[in-house]
């Protein structure tokens, strides 16, 4: 098992969104952070105060899928979330130890993506 | 020997005011219907009307419109001298104000996309070279005047004008990149319904204002423009839940609106109970032509045809079948022929409008980009265009110190 990560621009949401689900990737959480990358910093003013804003809005998505799962994850997300310029984001993959669904108690590969496909 | 009467004059300052006002209403109620990224640069479009069309309408627009040309070219003779019962720089102002939201209302079709320099340029040159000739058609003693056609506070003028442009803006523009691909959800619906609210407070400047007078007309004006929009609010409502089994806020505040629009040729001339029969009949129209507008590939983004335009067209034409000397003996008895003039009135704006506004906005897309590029859609017109947040958090915020005094 595996635990994907990705940052992602907000705008591209809904277009990672639709490509998971159409590779059937049902199951994943987003969280609204903010980070610091290639990008250029935008220059904001305010009346006499102007500032560089270092940090740019990006969107976490963190999905748990089955080892073999893997590529077909990682292949949907750079489809939705790419164009071309700097800060399209990255995609982390990391190992997973142990994973529970709290409602059944089913653990590890019967409890991640993709669903009801627990023997393989 | 025309004098001026202090009554008038007081509830004309007044409805100056209130009618300067719906500007930033407008902002609001367009404002909470976009995107977070996007809330700043559409208040902007309404903001920034009020300087650079009411700067314009001040230099020549005016002029264009009543002064029979030139002769009020940066507000030369126009003083203090009465203009019917009231100075002559107050109907200047009052009038200032109508071409200044007439101007900011097209902003609607193409919110979420378009460069702020270009649009900026567009309303201006747009208010002087289309809604300067319209307004003195119709109240500058113009063809559509004697013709005989009635329009109120500005049914065709304000709102079947502006929405002619819309359409015309919506179309050479073109559609936001996520339209019909995402959706694109009102980020404040509050300000929505604020702006609603607000517009109907101005509104009665705007249409008991144009009475020109504190008088029996204005009163009747008054009461009308409170009556129609309850009608269209109650149908609006009852449609919404009928379809959808809500009764939806958004919804409502564009109800009120509707009303508020289809009402405005009409206020001074026709009964109050016909004022509640226009209001309710005008939902219809507009509330089907928003469930298909949303179905076609036209992103007019906030409907400016729909509402505004269907909406000003249905109040014109209804004008024509409601219209009651007994109230108003200045106005019209309801026919056949009032109606036919009606509808010369809408044909004739709704075509010098529309292609009006074709030749202005495809020469201002000769000159310059009329849209930001995809990238700066995305990350929203606030930080592109103006170099600001609506809702900035500060996080990340790294101050830039002017090192000229060290």
């Amino acid at each position: 098992m595996k635990l994907v990560v990705a940052i992602i621009r907000p705008d591209r949401l809904s277009d990672v969104l639709e490509e998971l689900f159409r590779a059937n990737v049902a199951g994943l959480t987003i969280s609204r952070v903010q980070g610091h990358g290639g990008e250029l910093e935008r220059v904001e003013t305010y009346r006499g105060t102007t500032v560089k804003m270092e940090l740019t809005d990006k969107v976490r998505i963190e999905i748990g899928v089955s080892d073999h799962f893997v590529d077909t994850t990682v292949d949907a997300i750079v489809a939705g979330a790419r164009t071309g310029d700097v800060g399209d984001g990255k995609i982390f993959v990391m190992p997973v130890d142990r994973v529970v669904r709290i409602r059944t108690g089913e653990t590890d590969r019967a409890a991640v993506t993709p669903v009801g496909v627990p023997t393989d | 020997m025309a004098i001026i009467v202090p009554a008038d004059t007081a509830w004309l300052l007044v409805a100056t005011a209130l009618v300067l006002m719906m500007t930033p209403a407008l902002g609001f109620f367009y404002g909470g219907m976009v995107r977070a990224k996007n809330t700043l640069n559409t208040l902007m479009m309404s903001f920034s009307a009020l300087g650079f069309v009411g700067l314009a309408w001040a230099l020549f627009g005016y002029s264009w419109a009543f002064g029979g040309g030139a002769q009020h070219i940066l507000l030369r003779g126009v003083g203090l001298e009465a203009k019917g019962t009231i100075p002559h720089l107050l109907f200047f102002a009052y009038q200032g104000t109508f071409a200044v939201i007439t101007a900011a209302l097209i902003s609607g079709a193409i919110v979420e996309r378009m460069r702020f320099g270009p649009y900026v340029v567009f309303i201006t040159v747009w208010s002087l070279a289309i809604y300067a000739p319209v307004a003195q058609w119709v109240w500058g003693g113009g063809w559509i005047a004697r013709l005989g056609a009635l329009d109120f506070a500005g049914g065709t003028v304000v709102h079947v004008n502006a929405a002619a442009a819309a359409l015309v803006c919506a179309l050479v523009v073109g559609a936001r990149k996520d339209y019909a691909r995402q959706a694109i959800l009102p980020q404040n619906v509050p300000f929505t319904l604020l702006g609603a609210g607000l517009l109907w407070l101005g509104w009665f400047g705007f249409n008991a204002g144009s009475a020109l007078a504190a008088n029996g007309i204005a009163a009747l004006a008054f009461a009308n423009t409170m009556l129609a929009p309850t009608a269209t609010l109650v149908v609006w409502t009852l449609l919404d839940l009928m379809r959808t089994k809500k009764a939806t806020a958004v919804g409502a505040a564009t109800g009120i609106v509707v009303g508020l629009v289809a009402i405005t040729p009409a206020a001074g001339f026709i009964s109050p109970r016909s004022a509640m029969l226009l209001g309710a009949v005008a939902a219809f129209p507009s509330y089907f032509a928003l469930l298909y507008r949303a179905r076609t590939r036209l992103d007019d983004s906030l409907d400016v045809v729909a509402a505004h335009g269907v909406g000003g067209v249905v109040g014109a034409l209804l004008t024509g079948v409601f219209a009651s000397k007994a109230w108003n003996d200045g106005g019209a008895d309801a026919s056949l022929h009032q109606l036919g003039v009606q509808a010369i009135a809408v044909l004739a704006t709704l075509a010098y409008s529309g292609a009006g506004t074709f030749v202005i906005v495809k020469l201002l897309g000769l000159a310059t980009a009329l849209r930001t590029d995809a990238r700066d859609e995305g990350l929203g017109l606030d930080v592109t265009q103006h170099g600001e947040e609506a809702y900035s958090r500060g996080e990340g915020a790294i101050l830039v110190l002017d090192r000229r005094n060290e």
